[in-house]
């Protein structure tokens, strides 16, 4: 996977297979501890017990029983190379969280990619299936429920072409300035130069 | 930042509403991509963007666009189905932007199944 938005989107799509109504995406990226953090959670029917530890085996499938292992393994994978932490953790009947952190700054830490053509792929093929998208860098927050967008829409579909398009928009900007390096302000920057001299 | 706002979606929302009611009718043609892990990695992401792009230049209400699973092909992905009522759906293989642009003008809009594409065609 060339992007970490990708594995979200592959991740997420599990939980859709797996019967889910509420899908919850939590990113984190903090400058200060040099982690990014992403929590994948859902409510579909959860993987049983004995079934979860096999989930990770890249040569174990579940094709008839839904659950894939080649995803997962690849997202922690990623992780891993990343020194950074991976679980999952699963009820049978109440849903699954999939939890994978990765070293910020690290070299082999893939782009985080174009979450906005990951939430509106998503979006747009499971209109049934409502997304919580969070994504939190260091004090900032950005938030999209599309439980709030069907409400306002009332009878227009979500996955009407000008309102898949307004939401690409506001994620691919409100993302981008998010992750935007901050640029001291101008006060701060004199203030350096007169510690300087 | 650029905050998800009510006005906006009421605005999107009248105008939508303005353009559907001059054309209520069944959805009569399904599109499918296939978002496995393996088409995901083959590039379905950037195959859905260009259709979603087309859909909205076509402005057709009865197209539906959906996605679904793996389907054991992963050596052709990323695959896309398109089903017209009424004829047999036909499956496309190793698709890109351009070729789903090609495939949503020829095939959806004017029925011309784009068999240099095209990997099954299912009865």
């Amino acid at each position: 996977m060339r992007e970490l938005s990708l594995h979200i989107m592959d991740v997420a799509e599990n939980g859709v297979a797996a019967g889910a109504t509420l899908i919850d995406i939590a990113v984190a990226e903090g400058r200060k501890g040099n982690r990014l953090e992403i929590t994948i959670k859902d409510n579909g029917r959860g993987i049983p017990a004995p079934l979860l530890e096999q989930v990770l085996n890249p040569f174990y499938t579940t094709r008839t029983t839904r659950r894939v292992g080649l995803g997962l393994s690849l997202f922690r994978e990623a992780s891993r190379r990343c020194e950074g932490d991976f679980h999952i953790k699963s009820r049978e009947g109440e849903g699954t969280e999939v939890y994978a952190s990765f070293k910020r700054d690290h070299i082999d830490l893939a782009p985080f990619g174009d979450i906005a053509g990951s939430l509106t792929s998503l979006i747009m093929g499971n209109p049934d299936v409502d997304f919580v998208y969070r994504h939190k860098v260091d004090g900032e927050l950005f938030r999209l429920d599309t439980r709030e967008v069907k409400q306002e829409l009332e009878d227009v579909s979500i996955q009407h072409p000008d309102v898949i398009r307004y939401l690409a928009d506001l994620i691919r900007e409100s993302v981008a300035e998010l992750q935007s390096p901050k640029v001291p302000s101008s006060s701060s920057r004199e203030k350096e130069k007169e510690r300087e001299e | 930042m650029p905050k998800l706002t009510i006005e906006d979606l009421k605005k999107i929302r009248e105008s939508a509403k303005k353009k559907t009611a001059l054309r209520e009718g069944e959805t009569s043609i399904k599109i499918t991509v296939h978002m496995g892990t393996c088409g995901i990695a083959a590039g379905a992401r950037e195959v859905m963007d260009a259709l979603l792009e087309e859909l909205t230049e076509a402005d057709r209400q009865d197209i539906r666009v959906v996605t679904s699973g793996c389907m054991g092909m992963c050596s052709s992905e990323p695959n896309v189905t398109v089903q017209i009522s009424g004829q047999d759906p036909v499956i496309y293989q190793h698709m890109d932007r351009n070729k789903m642009r090609q495939v949503f003008k020829r095939h959806v809009l004017l029925g011309e199944v784009q068999t240099d594409f095209a990997l099954a065609r299912m009865k």
